[in-house]
C-alpha cells in the first residue's frame, strides 16, 4: 500500500482521472482507518484483559466447542465416562495451545486481536440471540439492523433538515425564527436519552398517543405493511429525541458558517452578476463549505452511535445499545467486549463512508492539491 | 479580560447562564454545609430502616398544585395523647391510649402502621388494637405482644386483611354507606395494653402514610429525594469542572508542545488524536465500569485520559501554528528562553480566549456523561447523584405509574446545569471570537 501511494498522483497527472485520485485517497484513508480500528480493538482487549477476562472468555469458548464436537462424535459417545473426560481435557489442552493461551500475555493479546478483528467473539455467558444461539457474533448481528434502521434514518433526515434550515436562516438572519434558533442552541447540551424521557412522559404517559418503547406492537402485525407502519410508529419518539438534541445546535453553527462564507467577495460578485439566490447557494456557498459540513457530520454521527446505548435503553429499542445495556446488567463480559469491538468498527465504517463522500466533494482531493495537516 | 467580563453582561443569555451557575454553586455550598458528606451517604445508603416513617413514592409538595387533595402523612404520638393507667395489682397495669386524628382528605391514605417503643425486662407487654371510625363504629384489629421496637404494619397483615375483607386503609377509610367516598372526620386508634412489670413502659405512635412528602418527595425505599437532589449538585459540578479542566488544559499543553517541536512529535500527536477520535468512548467507560471500578474518581480519570487527545487539539494546533511565527516568540528565542518556557509562558496564554468558551461548554457534557453512566447502572455505588435518581425511577417504571416528579426533578437540575454553562459558553465564544459576534 505504501508503495502505491506516491504512484497514484503521478498517474492521475498523466491521465486526468478524478476516479483514480478518489480511489487512491479512499484507499489511504481505508488503511489509516483500519489501523485505527486495530489500535482501538487492541486497546479494548488490553482493558478487558487486565483482570484476565478475555482469557476466561477464550477458555470457555474452547470448552464449549470441544464439548459440542465430542457430543456429536459417535466414537467418543461409546467411550466410558472417565475416558471421555480425559479425551475432552486433552482436546481442550490442544486447542488452548493452538490458540496460544499458554504463551505470555503479549503473544496472547495478539492472538485475541486477530480473533476479534475476524469477529470471532466467543460465547455469551447468559444472553442468547433470537434463534437461541449463544454466539456473541450472532447476538450482535441480530441486534445490529434495528440500530442501523433507527440511526441511519434519523441522521440522514437530520442532516438534510439542518442544512436546508441553516441555508434558509442564513438568507434572512436576524428574523424572529433565526433568533429563536440561536436562543435554543444551548438545549443541545442534553443528550438524546434525556429528551427521550420527556417525550415519553408527554406523548406516552400523559397523552397516551404513542408507544412507551419497543420496535413493534405485541403481538407483531402479520401483514408486511401493517408491520412497517407499526415500526414507524415506534420510531417517532426516538427519532424526535435525536432530532431535539442535535437540530438547534446544528442549524445554529451551520447558519453561522454559511453567513461567514456568504460575506466572501466571490459571493458578492455572483450577486452582482445577478445570479439567483438558489444558484449562489449551490455553487458558491454549499460547494466550498461541504467538506467542513461532512466532517462535522461525521463527528456528530460518532457521538450519536455511542449515545445510542442509552437512547435504545430508554426506548426499549431492541438494538445493539440495548444489548450492551442488558449485558452490563447480566455481567456478560463476552457480549460487552464484543459490543465495544463492533462499535469500534461501526465508528470506523461511518468515518470511511463519509470520507469517500468527502473525496467526491472536496475539490482539493479531486484536483490533487496536497493538503497539509 | 475585565473588558470581556463587562461585555458579557450585555448579553441576556450570559446573564441568565451566570445566574443559573450561581444558583447551582450556591446549592452545592448549601448541600455540603447542611448535610456533611458522611451523613449524606449514611442517609442515602442506610436502607429503609432510616426512613420508616416516610411514605413510599410520595409526591413532593409542589405536586399539590397540580393534584389537589393529596393526603399528607399524619403521625399521632402517645406522648401527646390521652392515656389512662389502671393498677391491677402484682405489678400488672392496664394502659389505655387513645390516638385520635382528623382525616380531612378525599383520597385514601397509602398505608397504616403502628410503631411501638417498649421497655421491659423479661415479659413483653401485650396490646389490643381497636379502630373507631368517625361514625362511631369500633373495629377490632387484633392483639399481640410487642417487643422493644416493634412495628405493626397493618397494611401488610394478611390476617387483618382477611378479617376486614380488604386492605385496612381502604376498609377503615371508606364510607360504608357510599363506597365511593372517603370517610372524613375524626378517626381514633385505641390501644389497650397490659404491662407485666413495674418498670415497663409503653409508648406508641400511629402513622397514617399520606402521598406527599417534603419539597422533593420520596422514592421506592422511602428515602427523601432532597438528599440526592441537593448532594447531586456538588458532585455534578465537581465532576464536570474537574473533567473539563483536566481534558482542556492537557489538550492545550499537548497541542502547544506538538507545534513547538514539530516533525515527528507533531505527527505522532496528530495520529493519536485521529485514533482517539473514533475510539468508542462510552463503551470503553462501560467496560471499565463493569469490570473494574464504578468509583466516580476512577471514571473521572478515564474520562480525562480519553479527552486528552480530543478534537480540540486540531483547533489549538491551527492557532499555535500562527502564534509560533509571531515576532515576540522569535524575541523570546533570541534572549535564550528555553522550549518549556516559550511553550508555557508565551504560547499557551495566547490560546486562552479559545480555551475559555470551549471549557465552559464542555462542563455540561461531562455532567451529562456522569448521568448517562448512572442511568446505565454504572453510577458510583455510594454517592447520591442525579443520574442515580433517574435510574431508580426508570427501573421502577416511574413514568408508567405516574410518579413523574421522580424523573422530573433530577432532569430539571440536569437541564439547568446544561443550559447555564452552555449559554455562558456560547456568549463567551461570541465575545472572544469576534468573527461570530455580529452573527
Amino acid at each position: 500500500m505504501a508503495e502505491a501511494l506516491p504512484l497514484a498522483p503521478r498517474r492521475a497527472r498523466s491521465a486526468p482521472g478524478t476516479l483514480a485520485r478518489v480511489v487512491s485517497y479512499s484507499a489511504t484513508r481505508l488503511v489509516a482507518l483500519f489501523l485505527t480500528v486495530v489500535v482501538g480493538v487492541y486497546l479494548t482487549i488490553l482493558i478487558a484483559n487486565m483482570g484476565g477476562y478475555v482469557d476466561v472468555i477464550k477458555r470457555a469458548e474452547i470448552r464449549e466447542q470441544v464439548g459440542i464436537s465430542v457430543s456429536f462424535d459417535p466414537v467418543m459417545q461409546r467411550l466410558p465416562v472417565e475416558e471421555r473426560q480425559k479425551r475432552i481435557k486433552e482436546l481442550v489442552a490442544i486447542e488452548e495451545e493452538n490458540l496460544g493461551l499458554n504463551r505470555p500475555f503479549l503473544a496472547r493479546s495478539l492472538v485475541y486481536l486477530r480473533e476479534s478483528l475476524l469477529l470471532r467473539l466467543g460465547f455469551a455467558e447468559r444472553m442468547t440471540s433470537d434463534t437461541g444461539s449463544r454466539l456473541v457474533r450472532l447476538i450482535i448481528l441480530n441486534r445490529l439492523p434495528p440500530t442501523l434502521l433507527l440511526f441511519v434514518s434519523a441522521q440522514l433526515l437530520l442532516f438534510i433538515a439542518s442544512v436546508l434550515m441553516a441555508l434558509s436562516l442564513s438568507r434572512r438572519y436576524g428574523s424572529a425564527l433565526d433568533q429563536a434558533v440561536v436562543a435554543l442552541a444551548p438545549t443541545s447540551a442534553a443528550p438524546a436519552w434525556f429528551y427521550g424521557i420527556f417525550l415519553i412522559l408527554i406523548f406516552s404517559a400523559l397523552l397516551r398517543a404513542l408507544p412507551f418503547g419497543g420496535m413493534v406492537d405485541a403481538p407483531p402485525p402479520e401483514r408486511a405493511f401493517a408491520y412497517a407502519l407499526s415500526v414507524l410508529r415506534h420510531m417517532i419518539l426516538p427519532m424526535a429525541a435525536l432530532f431535539l438534541t442535535t437540530i438547534f445546535l446544528a442549524v445554529y453553527s451551520w447558519r453561522t458558517f454559511f453567513l461567514i462564507f456568504s460575506s466572501e467577495d466571490y459571493v458578492e460578485v455572483a450577486k452582482a452578476k445577478g445570479l439567483t439566490s438558489g444558484a449562489i447557494e449551490r455553487r458558491y456557498i454549499l460547494r466550498p463549505t461541504m467538506p467542513t459540513i461532512i466532517t462535522s457530520f461525521a463527528l456528530s454521527l460518532i457521538g450519536a452511535w455511542t449515545g445510542a446505548i442509552v437512547l435504545e435503553t430508554v426506548f426499549n429499542w431492541p438494538g445493539l445499545g440495548r444489548a450492551l445495556f442488558q449485558a452490563i446488567g447480566l455481567y456478560d463480559t463476552p457480549v460487552i467486549v464484543g459490543a465495544t469491538i463492533i462499535y469500534a468498527y461501526l465508528l470506523a465504517i461511518t468515518v470511511f463512508v463519509l470520507d469517500i463522500l468527502y473525496a467526491l466533494i472536496d475539490p482539493r482531493v479531486k484536483v490533487g492539491i496536497e493538503e497539509r495537516g | 479580560m475585565s473588558r470581556a467580563l463587562g461585555e458579557l453582561l450585555h448579553y441576556r443569555a450570559a446573564v441568565a447562564g451566570l445566574a443559573i451557575i450561581g444558583f447551582l454553586l450556591a446549592l452545592s455550598v448549601y448541600a455540603v454545609l447542611t448535610i456533611p458528606y458522611g451523613e449524606a451517604i449514611r442517609l442515602w445508603r442506610g436502607g429503609e430502616a432510616l426512613w420508616l416513617e416516610n411514605p413510599r413514592n410520595a409526591s413532593p409538595l409542589w405536586m399539590s398544585l397540580f393534584r389537589r387533595d393529596l393526603p399528607h402523612t399524619i403521625t399521632v404520638r402517645s406522648q401527646d395523647a390521652l392515656r389512662r393507667e389502671k393498677d391491677l395489682g402484682e405489678g400488672v397495669r392496664q394502659v389505655t391510649i387513645a390516638l385520635p386524628f382528623d382525616y380531612p382528605y378525599r383520597k385514601l391514605p397509602q398505608e397504616l402502621a403502628v410503631f411501638f417503643d417498649v421497655e421491659y425486662a423479661e415479659r413483653p407487654p401485650h396490646v389490643a388494637l381497636t379502630w373507631r371510625t368517625p361514625d362511631g363504629t369500633a373495629i377490632r384489629l387484633g392483639e399481640f405482644t410487642v417487643k422493644t421496637r416493634d412495628i405493626y404494619r397493618m397494611s401488610s397483615d394478611p390476617q387483618l386483611q382477611q378479617a376486614l375483607g380488604g386492605r385496612p386503609e381502604e376498609v377503615l377509610f371508606t364510607d360504608p354507606q357510599a363506597p365511593e367516598n372517603v370517610l372524613q372526620g375524626r378517626h381514633e386508634l385505641l390501644i389497650e395494653g397490659f404491662l407485666f412489670e413495674r418498670a415497663s413502659r409503653l409508648e406508641t405512635r400511629l402513622v397514617v402514610y399520606g402521598a406527599v412528602y417534603g419539597l422533593a418527595g420520596t422514592d421506592h425505599l422511602r428515602r427523601d429525594l432532597m438528599i440526592p437532589l441537593l448532594w447531586g449538585t456538588p458532585i455534578a459540578m465537581a465532576f464536570g469542572l474537574l473533567a473539563a479542566v483536566g481534558s482542556t488544559v492537557s489538550t492545550l499543553a499537548i497541542a502547544a508542545i506538538g507545534v513547538w517541536y514539530g516533525r515527528w512529535v507533531d505527527g505522532l500527536i496528530q495520529r493519536i488524536t485521529e485514533v482517539n477520535l473514533i475510539l468508542p468512548g462510552l463503551p470503553i467507560l462501560i467496560l471499565i465500569g463493569t469490570l473494574y471500578s464504578r468509583s466516580i474518581w476512577v471514571i473521572l480519570g478515564v474520562v480525562i485520559l480519553l479527552g486528552v487527545f480530543g478534537s480540540g487539539i486540531k483547533t489549538y494546533r491551527a492557532l499555535f501554528l500562527q502564534v509560533k511565527e509571531a515576532p515576540y516568540i522569535e524575541a523570546a528565542r533570541a534572549y535564550g528562553a528555553g522550549s518549556m518556557r516559550a511553550v508555557f509562558t508565551y504560547m499557551i496564554p495566547r490560546a486562552v480566549p479559545v480555551l475559555i468558551p470551549q471549557f465552559v461548554t464542555l462542563i455540561p457534557a461531562f455532567v451529562f456523561l456522569e448521568a448517562t453512566l448512572a442511568v446505565l447502572g454504572l453510577g458510583d455505588p455510594v454517592l447520591p447523584t442525579w443520574g442515580k435518581v433517574i435510574e431508580d425511577a426508570y427501573s421502577k417504571g416511574a413514568l408508567f405509574s405516574g410518579h413523574y416528579y421522580w424523573v422530573l426533578q433530577p432532569a430539571v437540575l440536569l437541564m439547568l446545569s446544561g443550559l447555564g454553562f452552555t449559554m455562558l459558553g456560547f456568549t463567551l465564544d461570541r465575545i472572544f471570537n469576534p468573527r461570530l459576534r455580529e452573527m
